[in-house]
């Protein structure tokens, strides 16, 4: 006897997901990642940060310490609002770059990703308008994919956000009877821009936003990492009550640890403090107390310098690279910190479909349009320099730059500018060349 | 290692080795339930080496696309004379690529949908606009392009207007270096797996493919829930048994070994065309032969703990390395 028909999708419970879990979905480009991953492949796809030269010995013995010493307490339950004297250390850390904060202010999270995610999880209800430079960090246009919210992304150039594209963009929101409710930016070493917001347009930026009574939540995780000047003061320093500054420990320390703060308004980090109760009950105690002995224990400033003279290395064998290889219709930004340069490729290429021929040619780089909430950003790709040693950099920006003759050949073939060959756009209309 | 050990090897660096990764967890995670010591590794440059210093029990290659299923990796354990599940390098290499196998099956008397195999190269040379002009003069509208070799449905896709084409083309050209361009048939897609057994090869359950996207393409397939199946299938009797039968003779005429899963499409008339024949199918929890295998009252663990028996088996008698 025949057995009776059934119909399965192989997942009992596709029916109860909610509904913001529909765009996750399995995809070609992610699984290619799973082999830029191997050794084969020079990857300048992840911001993993180099920490190599972390004085390991150094570090151990603070934890073993730590460990002997406070063990009980690291091991225990803290507070929701993180270890006031590591947020005593933050507000030192935050003073370089030109902020007097008082730790009351300070909820440490974990990473300045869940910074993120609580500033999100207080402020937008499904359906609200986040803005947000074009191109964007990944992370964040995750975050508020979760929370449903409407990304508006505004034009960048070689000096940042545009104040004047913000302001047509608020009109615009205003238009349709519409409130963003709030700007995220990254002002240094932008990710994946690699450019820095101009004190200038800094400036015009926070006069904007008060104006509109817009708040903004400054993302600064690569601050201390300039390669030629100074720290430009942080926007949160010149606008206290406007501001949400998000920091990290992650690029200047160590990612492990998984310690980062929202530095925030007085009404907001009360909103904050009990988001964070809610998601962790407190953040890792034992982190926070690691991190704070080694800001007491060790030359933090100069491992900082150190790190950042590697990575202007990096980026230097980088930009000699793609001087030799890349063709001279495509163009990037040059950094002044940070771990990232956006490349704006040749006329005509998609950086996602040139994906599987450069894993083919053992490169591996972030398509544009992950960067983008709307799908634009095809003509654009990030690269990283700050994991791969100069020579494996180099090599990788030289194996890219054969993926990218070929695909020009290709599209030659076939008419690079047919209809149809790409999704690239340039609105909104940045200019990062 | 002892002489029992399975290997599964999983990975590699083609396109689909996070699809392979799965597929490897899964089977080696379904081995130890059937009570058989198993661990994954992948492939590297210290495969061969490893192969001989540690001689496993047995390999079961679970690489899809490039390496895993062209029969150079088969080459590899065939130098290594270490015993392994599945097809002969050249039965793999014949039916990994899809042109070949498809002439192989219509020489069998097997439908298959008209198409034309050219490389990258040839457009080139020749020029596009009047290749591609002569393609849907030949074939109509619409087609599929895809890769002519790989798998996961990587690089392929529909072209309903000669406009079209030109994309599809490119997009088929960054997964490899010729394209298979044919005419693409409207029906309902069916999976069928076929299992050497000791009685010789036996079909397992038919499986029909419904989409949700109305495309069973890589997200379709490896997204629980994006893809509805149905098994057994709701065809008529007549077009499921013709489906066991070209399975069983893609099976057959391309000397495939063990296991191998046919692709295929049923018609509005019932006709059966075939698509491609998988040697290393897709095993992870949204792939169609483990269901296949389940509908089929059988276990997955203990299925493949069958086939490393065989070819354990096939390597104690000296048929463990045919020449091909």
């Amino acid at each position: 006897m025949d057995r009776p028909t059934r119909q399965t999708r192989l997942n009992g419970f596709v029916d109860g997901y909610a509904s913001r879990t529909s765009q996750m979905k399995a995809s070609e480009i992610r699984a290619l990642f799973a082999v830029a991953s191997r050794p084969e492949v020079v990857s300048l796809a992840g911001g993993m940060p180099n920490i190599s030269g972390l004085p390991l010995d150094a570090v151990a013995a603070t934890v073993a310490e730590l460990v002997l010493e406070r063990g009980a307490a690291a091991m225990q339950y803290g507070s929701g609002q993180g270890d006031p004297t590591l947020r005593s250390q933050i507000c030192e850390v935050m003073r370089l770059e030109g902020i007097r904060a008082h730790p009351d202010d300070v909820v440490v999270t974990v990473g300045s990703q869940q910074a993120l995610d609580l500033v999100t999880r207080v402020f937008c209800d499904p359906g609200d308008v986040v803005i947000c430079e074009a191109p964007s960090y990944v992370g964040a246009l995750g975050v508020f994919s979760a929370y449903e919210c409407e990304v508006v992304h505004v034009a960048m150039d070689g000096d940042g956000l545009q104040p004047t594209a913000l302001r047509d963009t608020l009109q615009a929101i205003a238009a349709v009877g519409k409130r963003a409710k709030f700007l995220y930016t990254i002002p240094n070493f932008h990710n994946p821009a690699g450019v820095t917001l101009t004190a200038e347009r800094r400036t015009q930026v926070l006069d904007l936003c008060r104006d509109s009574d817009l708040l903004v939540v400054e993302d600064n995780p690569y601050g201390l990492l300039g390669f030629d000047d100074e720290p430009i003061p942080s926007m949160r320093a010149t606008e206290p009550e406007g501001v949400v500054y998000l920091g990290s420990f992650s690029k200047t320390f160590a990612p492990g640890f998984r310690v980062g703060w929202a530095l925030a308004p007085h009404a907001v980090r009360e909103k904050l403090v009990l988001a964070q109760e809610s998601a962790t009950l407190c953040p890792p105690t034992f982190s926070q107390l690691a991190v704070s002995a080694y800001l007491s224990g060790h030359d933090w400033h100069r491992q900082v310098k150190e790190f950042s003279q590697m990575y202007r290395d990096r980026r230097d064998a980088m930009l000699a690279a793609l001087d030799e290889y890349f063709p001279p219709t495509a163009t990037w930004t040059v950094p002044a910190g940070g771990f990232y340069v956006w490349v704006t490729l040749p006329p005509g290429l998609d950086s996602g479909a040139m994906l599987p021929p450069a894993v083919t040619a053992r490169v591996a780089y972030v398509p544009g349009t992950a960067f983008y909430a709307d799908g634009y950003g095809s003509s654009c790709l990030r690269l990283s320099y700050c994991y791969p040693p100069p020579e494996r950099i180099r090599e990788g920006v030289r194996r890219l730059a054969g993926v990218i003759g070929e695909e020009l050949e290709l599209r030659e073939t076939f008419g690079a500018n047919r209809p149809g060959l790409s999704r690239g756009s340039a609105r909104p209309n940045t200019d990062l060349t | 290692m002892t002489r029992h050990h399975v290997v599964v090897l999983a990975g590699g660096l083609s396109h689909e080795r996070e699809v392979s990764l799965r597929s490897g967890r899964r089977v080696a995670g379904a081995l130890i339930d059937a009570g058989v010591e198993a661990t994954v590794r992948d492939v590297d440059s210290d495969l061969m080496s490893w192969l001989r210093s540690e001689r496993p029990g047995c390999v079961l290659p679970l690489l899809h696309g490039a390496t895993g299923e062209d029969g150079s990796l088969r080459e590899i354990l065939e130098l290594a004379s270490v015993p392994y599940v599945g097809s002969t390098p050249g039965a793999a290499r014949l039916a990994f690529d899809k042109p070949i196998a498809k002439q192989v099956l219509r020489q069998s008397g097997v439908q298959t949908p008209a198409s034309v195999t050219l490389p990258a190269d040839t457009f080139r040379e020749v020029g596009a606009a009047v290749v591609m002009g002569a393609l849907v003069d030949r074939l109509g509208l619409p087609l599929f392009v895809k890769p002519a070799q790989g798998g996961s449905a990587l690089g392929g896709s529909a072209v309903h207007s000669a406009d079209e084409l030109p994309a599809a083309m490119i997009g088929c050209f960054a997964y490899g270096p010729v394209a298979l361009v044919e005419t693409l048939v409207v029906g309902v897609e069916v999976s069928v797996p076929v299992l050497d057994t000791v009685d010789g090869p036996r079909t397992l359950s038919p499986v029909e493919i419904h989409p949700a996207s109305g495309v069973y393409d890589y997200t379709a397939r490896y997204t629980a829930g994006a893809t509805e199946f149905v098994v057994p299938p709701e065809l008529p009797s007549r077009a499921v048994a013709a489906c066991r039968r070209v399975a069983l003779t893609a099976h057959d005429v391309l000397g495939l070994r063990d296991l191998s899963r046919s692709d295929l499409i049923v018609d509005a008339a019932g006709t059966v065309w075939f698509l491609e024949v998988n040697v290393a199918p897709g095993m992870t929890e949204t792939s169609l032969v483990p269901l296949s295998i389940e509908e089929s009252g059988l276990d997955l663990g203990q299925t493949c703990a069958g086939l490393c028996q065989r070819a354990v088996a096939r390597a104690s008698v000296g048929d463990g390395a045919p020449k091909s």
